[in-house]
């Protein structure tokens, strides 16, 4: 059998047809990266490529002075013996799928993706593709996500009652992405916005990429005591119940992941509100897309890997899972979260992973 | 339904109790008496019968999901609630509806149990149809008996008392014992004006905390009153209209179960109340709590068990006398009156016995209470008496209502404990659905590890979620909803009682078993063998140290919540 275009190796996804790699995860020549998240976009490569809408956010994590060249979206680039292109993912700001072609062989690396429309990115587009390796973090049948329109009529719906409780509100998402994703949505009527230093130094990136974030402001720029009854403040899921929070009191808050949609998993969390919201596709959006790009190869990787082939094969395609270390280091992901997902990763391993491990072995 | 599902999502999702009550009291205040009936109903864990089979609803939600079976089962490990479960997975609706509770529990939910299997399906799917996943979740759970909610019948009397202005006291006595659930009722619960007719009812019980601080704490001892902590069944004897009515703490009728209780009430005036112990009772001492149990257990009373298990009631307070509600008479004058009306003579129609008490009616005896360290020396005779430990009640105080600090604490001798392993888990209910928290402990015996107690509690949430990541990563094989897992870890079970059982596998049963902590310095080789636990029934061995005993204390009020004691 001929060799893959593409395969694993201890670095990472490997195409040696065109010498470079795809989201690496250690230190190559040449990686293409899909977008800027911690577990795709790692710091120390020689050189980088990425979709031209991306360059922004991923100069802002890994580093001003390192080698990054971009592309727009959908132009061909020649490599070695193959062509790539960079084609939305509707992820985050900049996310792509990486279209890879040798000899008319395609495949297609779809890194994170969604199909729900997102104010601050462009819209996932299906590419034909002979091979498609996709992502499975919300693998199951049991997440299917709420219209966008009412899901932010639920924020600003807790955001007004908190208001008039004389409570400030805190919403605690993903620094980079689901932030400014939810910004887009928030009613500027009831109250200000102000923002964690985490989430504030990626507004400024998106406002310089040329997403129109609403006004938020660094909640460090005001004077101690100021008074925080009726404002909107986001941060990362990190800060949460640190002293960093003592300020906002009386507070409620609230926890923005996909993973709240399970209602276990919300009630652990001592929080008052879970918004089931995540960046990654649902059950039926994984479905749609792996039929839209008419793949006759699945690959699949991230989380619930195994469900999907299942499903996949019983659907008659040919499907397989795909090692990769997208995962991180939570391949059991405790109580029950399969989490490789940034978004809960940073939360559980402070706590949780680290923890259960030492523990388990002491 | 959407008024109730809003209610239960507020509810579900908050930890603070004054928010709980605040939603429920502005719920009260807004719905009809029909809804608000079938409310209280719902949250003080009253429940429909199955009204569909559960494998009915799992096939109709896998034909409508277009799912088969293996990735059902997936998506319900994933979620641990088989009504949440069924909730997401369902497709979206197509429709809406906003139907009062009422008008579901009673038009369209109760008529399910007696439809046909095809049309209780389509019913069911046009009903899904028309909810949202949070209406459809409560539905399921209603659907299911499995319908809870973190609210305790103690709040849910606090939300009613501060929407109607009625006191606690009134409105938790108007909710207890039998009622359906009618706007009559519910009005009936708001009324000042309400003459509460039935006889049957009982006073909410006062419930004891456990003793955590030192007895000095207390003060004066001379202004507590002592006595045994009797191991039976907490219960009220109403006399009213010539009728005897006996209620469990639970909250059951258990009149029946006692009928030599009924018979021996026959003396007592109507109007009366007693609070009190029911004890398998012979030859003047207390038989094990076991024994008591096949008295509940048994569906009839054959003369036998009458013979074999007589009973007693260890009276030790009064509610009512005379028809009045003397519950805020200081202790020591009710104990006068209950001495009076239950010593010999007093009453010329008591039947009399050898000029003793009668004995199915027996005053617990007070203990002199001259000082601390006289009671301390007391309360290591319990285990001789078989008695739990002391209680102690402040002289002058009135009978309360629930569970409150203050005036009754419970001090009860350390409970037995040993070290054992973990060797099966199911996931748990309610908030711990999608976690491994029931686990089963085994000990050794030749080699191998029997399981000898079952046990949910004692461990904070960060430990769960560690035992359960164990479990998980260890699981050896599946049986169900059981996991047997690798054998590893250790705990330290502490327990109340032990006993011969040839029921159990092991040949022992041990009583309200629950986790005293995480032994984590202990290798599994190390945990307790079978012929340890053996030693503790004869008494034998000697208990651990009071470290042990210090840290069982805490988890008191989690055991009792399973037990009928108090
Ligand atoms: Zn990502
Ligand atoms: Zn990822």
């Amino acid at each position: 059998m001929a060799s893959r275009l593409i395969q694993t190796t201890d670095r990472g996804l490997y195409c040696s047809a065109g010498d470079i790699y795809i989201d690496p995860w250690r230190a190559v020549d040449r990686a293409l990266i899909t977008h800027a998240h911690s577990d795709h976009a790692r710091w120390g490569s020689r050189d980088y490529l990425c979709a031209r809408p991306g360059e922004g956010v991923l100069r802002h994590r890994i580093g001003q002075d390192t080698s990054i060249e971009s592309l727009p979206y959908g132009e061909t680039r020649k490599i070695n013996d193959v062509t790539v292109s960079f084609h939305p993912a509707g992820h985050i700001l900049g996310s792509a799928q990486i279209r890879v072609e040798r000899a008319g062989e395609v495949w297609v690396v779809s890194g994170d993706y969604k199909l729900d429309p997102d104010p601050t990115c462009e819209l996932w587009e299906p590419v034909k593709c002979n091979t498609f390796i996709t992502e499975s973090t919300f693998g199951l049948p049991i997440y299917r996500w709420q219209e966008g329109s009412e899901l932010m009529a639920d924020i600003n719906g807790w955001w007004e009652k908190n208001k008039s409780e004389g409570k400030s509100s805190l919403l605690l998402a993903y620094a980079l992405g689901k932030a400014q994703r939810l910004m887009m949505g928030l009613d500027t009527s009831i109250g200000p916005i102000y923002t964690h230093g985490a989430v504030e130094a990626l507004n400024e990136v998106y406002r310089e990429s040329g997403v129109k974030l609403p006004d938020s402001a660094r909640l460090s720029s005001n004077p101690k005591g100021t008074k925080y009854a009726g404002a909107m403040i986001i941060a990362p899921p990190s800060a949460y119940g640190t002293p960093w929070q003592r300020q906002l009191n009386p507070v409620s808050g609230a926890f923005a992941s996909g993973w709240m949609m399970v209602r276990g998993i919300r009630r652990r969390r001592s929080l008052d509100k879970g918004f089931p919201v995540s960046d990654h596709c649902d059950w039926p959006s994984l479905l749609r897309a792996i039929q839209l790009t008419e793949a006759e190869n699945i690959l699949v990787t991230h989380g619930s890997s195994a469900i999907l082939v299942r499903h996949l094969r019983e659907l008659g395609l040919n499907a397989d899972t795909l090692s990769t270390q997208f995962e991180g280091e939570e391949e059991t992901p405790a109580a029950g979260e399969h989490s490789e997902d940034p978004e809960v990763t940073e939360l559980a391993s402070t706590e949780e992973t680290t923890e259960s491990t030492e523990v388990v072995e002491a | 339904m959407k008024n109730f599902t809003r209610l239960f999502t507020v509810i579900d999702e908050t930890t603070k109790t004054s928010e709980k009550t605040k939603a429920m009291s502005e719920y009260f205040s807004t719905c009809s008496p029909a809804d608000g009936a079938w409310t209280i109903y719902f949250l003080t864990g009253r429940k429909l019968r199955q009204l569909v089979p559960t494998a009915r609803l799992r096939q109709t939600t896998k034909e409508l999901a277009g799912l088969s079976d293996w990735l059902f089962a997936e998506s319900y490990d994933a979620v641990g609630d088989l009504a949440e479960t069924i909730a997401l997975l369902l497709p979206p609706a197509k429709n809406s509806s906003d139907i009062p509770l009422h008008k579901w529990v009673e038009e369209r939910l109760i008529p399910l149990r007696n439809m046909e299997e095809t049309e209780q399906i389509s019913k069911l799917i046009s009903y899904w149809d028309e909810l949202t996943t949070a209406e459809r979740l409560v539905l399921n759970k209603l659907i299911t008996g499995s319908f809870r909610v973190g609210v305790s019948q103690q709040l849910v009397t606090k939300a009613l008392s501060k929407t109607s202005g009625i006191d606690e006291a009134t409105v938790a006595h108007r909710l207890m014992g039998e009622w359906q659930p009618t706007p009559a009722f519910f009005e009936g619960l708001q009324n000042a004006d309400t003459k509460d007719a039935d006889a049957s009812k009982p006073y909410p019980f006062y419930l004891a905390y456990p003793l955590e601080q030192e007895t000095s704490a207390l003060g004066d001892p001379g202004e507590w009153l002592a006595e045994w902590k009797w191991d039976g069944i907490r219960s009220q004897l109403i006399r009213r209209e010539g009728e005897t009515f006996i209620w469990s703490r639970g909250e059951d009728l258990i009149t029946d179960r006692f009928p030599e209780l009924v018979e021996a009430s026959q003396f007592l005036p109507d109007g009366t109340v007693i609070d009190g112990e029911i004890l398998a009772w012979s030859e003047g001492e207390v038989m094990p709590f076991a024994q008591l149990q096949t008295r509940i257990a048994r569906k009839t009373l054959t003369k036998k068990i009458l013979n074999d298990v007589p009973v007693a009631l260890m009276a030790y307070d009064i509610l009512e006398f005379q028809g009045h509600d003397i519950r805020q008479l200081p202790m020591n004058e009710r104990r006068q009156i209950l001495a009076r009306l239950l010593a010999p003579g007093t009453l010329d129609n008591a039947p009399s016995c050898r000029g003793q008490l009668h004995p199915t009616f027996r005053i617990s005896p007070s203990l002199t209470c001259s000082s601390w360290e006289e009671l301390t020396e007391a309360r290591t005779n319990s285990r001789e008496l078989k008695v739990e430990g002391l209680m102690l009640k402040r002289a002058n105080s009135p009978y309360g209502v629930g569970r409150r600090k203050g005036d009754w604490w419970k001090w009860k001798v350390n409970p037995y404990s040993i070290d054992a392993v973990l060797i099966y888990a199911q996931r748990g209910h309610g908030k711990r659905a999608s976690l491994y928290t029931d686990y089963t402990f085994g000990v050794w015996q030749e080699g191998k590890l029997v399981p000898v107690a079952k046990a949910y509690s004692g461990l904070d949430d960060k430990e769960i979620r560690q035992v359960d990541d164990f479990i998980r990563k260890n699981t050896l094989e599946k049986f169900g909803p059981v996991r047997t897992v690798k054998p590893q870890l250790v705990f330290e079970i502490a327990f109340e009682g032990i006993q011969h059982s040839p029921r159990h596998k092991s040949g022992i049963a041990v009583r309200f078993p629950r986790i005293a902590r995480w032994r984590i310095d202990k290798p599994m080789e190390e945990a307790d063998s079978l012929d340890t636990l053996a030693a503790l029934i004869e008494g034998k061995v000697a208990l651990k140290n009071s470290d042990t005993a210090n840290n069982a204390i805490k988890f008191d009020t989690m055991a009792d919540s399973s037990g009928e004691g108090e």
